[in-house]
């Protein structure tokens, strides 16, 4: 069991190309942090360095008390779980569990006790003495988890572990992994690119963007308060509203609506932040053209146009609609970021 | 496609049979031949069925061979040949197995440059080089050995090109994957690659035997002793008899038993080599 710190870490590839900038971030003991953020954000690269498959080009990974940058990754006491589980297909899953160990001399009833604890706990005791082509995707899920667990590393890796498992399963695995996580206690970096995944699953959430960390907390804080535009339109589904808009003495204004009163800030422009659940029908604020609607069961999207700038709006199902929708927000629930940086204004 | 043409099943039909008339003609002519007293084939008229003297024909050659014509007994030839068949195969095997492991999977100043030459060795059989390669075996003194007849032969990773395709289809993930587990690069190589390139090399050593096995030119050239001919080298001597006619049952009797070993391992490797087709998924 141990922590792992990552101090100003960077990734420049052989051609010039700079992956990761100078990250920094640290998680602690037994925690569960999921790093999220778009294709080529280099979320999997900083995975690849904490686990050793990639040179780090400067910087510091601390696994424990040890700087294992020139460590081998069998080594650095992790074990990994890749996209496509990466089992052995020539060999059973129990060899697949064993291998492992094996190479590290294990002792051979204490690899036979490891097995059966952790063909146990994922229930794929059945299926021991099966090759894995034999099995069925979320079957191979666990063996690749299995493979992680029997080693009892310092730490897991999880390089977007269910991106390969239909949305059903992959709803009930990420359950499982959480609930097997905290069951250990290890700590665990996972890698997504999904939102949700990363908001379920993360103690600590790290959003990364371009090779930095744009924002890293708790997942509701994340969401409650982005620091900056690419979080708040990359955390949550649907996406928050980012509206062009500007304050003129005191009034937020979106084109010609007023949105809000009392905004204690220098007239000029602002990007107006607002989540689609919280826009409630009523008030004054802005005036929406409906342009069509998502009908999601439990609630309905509306996308609407307001004054030329997109909006979506949550609505319950029942709602009655028109041609037209005036929604508003609470004052509280509005998030001003500088159209320029993309930063949080009331940071 | 289903089609309905009577007349292109049929003429498919006979063409298939022509192609494989001809194929086995002379394999038949062979065994026939073999079992009739060697006068009978001087004759002139070619016999198309058995005769009776087979167990003859074979106990002689396996036993005493011809000492008129030079040619030892067939089972020390047939034994030579096995052991430079199975030698030139594995030691190919072996090599190419060897150099495209370090050719995919290790970083080295000339990667490229050492690739393409290894694969320039494909323009370099033997009978290419033959009277050079002859002059340095004679050199070091391997005439009429096993090292002599393989070693030459095996010089030419022909099949690292195969191998080092096949290495590229396994995921680079899976590498990953033993690097985490705590496998060295030669753990690696013995646990993983080779189990999953078994089925290549299966095929690989089908083809290798056959073409050890068959080889003429050389071992023609280098064998000069009764004890290190091989059989299809020894078919030659036996038919290039001086002053007498050519004993065509004898011939024949060694040309089937020649035959045979290639064949029961195509028969026999066939079955794994299929099965590993099956098994497709890495």
């Amino acid at each position: 069991m141990a922590g792992i710190s990552i101090d100003r870490v960077s990734k420049v590839y052989a051609g010039g190309v700079s992956a990761v900038r100078e990250v920094s971030v640290d998680i602690p003991d037994g925690a569960f942090a999921v790093l999220v953020g778009p294709s080529g954000c280099g979320k999997s690269t900083l995975l690849r360095m904490i686990a050793g498959l990639e040179a780090i080009t400067s910087g510091d990974v601390t696994i424990g008390a040890r700087r294992v940058n020139d460590l081998d990754p069998a080594d650095r006491d992790i074990a990994m779980v890749f996209q496509n589980y990466a089992l052995y297909p020539h060999m059973s899953v129990r060899e697949n569990l064993s291998y492992g160990l094996r190479n590290r001399k294990t002792p051979k009833d204490e690899i036979a006790r490891r097995v059966q604890a952790a063909a146990d706990i994922l229930q794929i005791g059945p299926f021991l003495d099966r090759k894995p082509r034999a099995l069925s995707g979320g079957q191979r899920q666990r063996v690749a988890m299995g493979r992680a667990i029997v080693r009892e590393p310092a730490a897991f890796l999880f390089d977007e572990p269910l991106s390969n498992l239909d949305a059903k399963l992959r709803v009930q695995m990420r359950a499982e992994i959480k609930q097997l996580q905290r069951r250990l206690g290890t700590t665990s970096i996972y890698v997504t690119h999904d939102q949700q995944e990363a908001m379920t699953m993360a103690d600590k959430l790290i959003v990364l963007n371009g090779g930095v960390i744009e924002q890293e907390g708790e997942a509701l804080d994340i969401y409650r308060r982005p620091a900056t535009t690419f979080v708040a339109a990359f955390i949550g589904s649907p996406p928050m509203n980012l509206i062009d808009a500007r304050v003129a003495g005191g009034r937020l204004l979106v084109g010609s609506a007023v949105v809000a009163d009392g905004v204690g800030m220098a007239d000029g422009a602002v990007t107006l932040g607002i989540r689609p659940e919280d826009l409630e029908p009523g008030g004054g604020g802005l005036d929406l053209t409906v342009d069509f609607v998502e009908e999601m069961g439990a609630e309905r999207l509306v996308h609407g146009l307001h004054e030329g700038q997109k909006v979506i709006v949550t609505l319950p199902p029942d709602y009655p609609l028109g041609e037209r929708l005036r929604v508003t927000a609470p004052g509280d629930r509005l998030h001003l970021f500088d159209p320029a940086t993309g930063r949080r204004l009331d940071a | 496609m289903v089609e309905n043409r009577p007349w292109l099943t049929l003429l498919a039909h006979v063409v298939l049979t022509f192609g494989v008339a001809l194929v086995a003609f002379p394999v038949w002519i062979a065994l026939v031949a073999s079992t009739h007293e060697p006068s009978t084939f001087l004759s002139g008229v070619v016999p198309l069925w058995f005769g009776d003297n087979a167990y003859d024909s074979y106990a002689t050659m396996l036993s005493a061979g011809i000492s008129t014509s030079g040619a030892p007994p067939v089972s020390g030839m047939l034994f030579n040949s096995m052991v430079m068949a199975i030698l030139i195969a594995v030691g190919k095997i072996a090599i190419s197995l060897t150099s495209a492991f370090a050719i995919v999977y290790f970083r080295f100043p000339f990667r490229q440059a050492a690739f393409w030459m290894i694969f320039i060795t494909l323009m370099l059989p033997v009978e290419v080089r033959i009277l050079p390669t002859f002059e340095v075996v004679a050199g070091l003194g391997l005439l009429n050995s096993y090292a002599g007849l393989t070693i030459p032969l095996i010089a030419s990773a022909t099949a690292t090109f195969l191998f080092r395709q096949v290495f590229l289809t396994i995921p680079d993930e899976l590498t990953e994957a033993a690097r985490i587990d705590g496998a060295g690069p030669l753990k690696f190589f013995k646990d993983i690659l080779i189990p999953l390139s078994r089925t290549n090399i299966a095929a690989l050593f089908v083809i290798l035997f056959i073409y050890g096995w068959n080889q003429y030119l050389w071992p023609l050239l280098i064998t000069t002793d009764d004890g290190s001919y091989t059989i299809v080298a020894g078919i030659k001597r036996m038919a290039e008899v001086a002053e007498a006619d050519p004993q065509w049952n004898f011939i024949m009797a060694t040309a089937v038993m020649a035959m045979l070993p290639p064949v029961l391992v195509v028969l026999l490797m066939q079955r794994l080599f299929v099965k590993g087709l099956v098994e497709t998924e890495k």
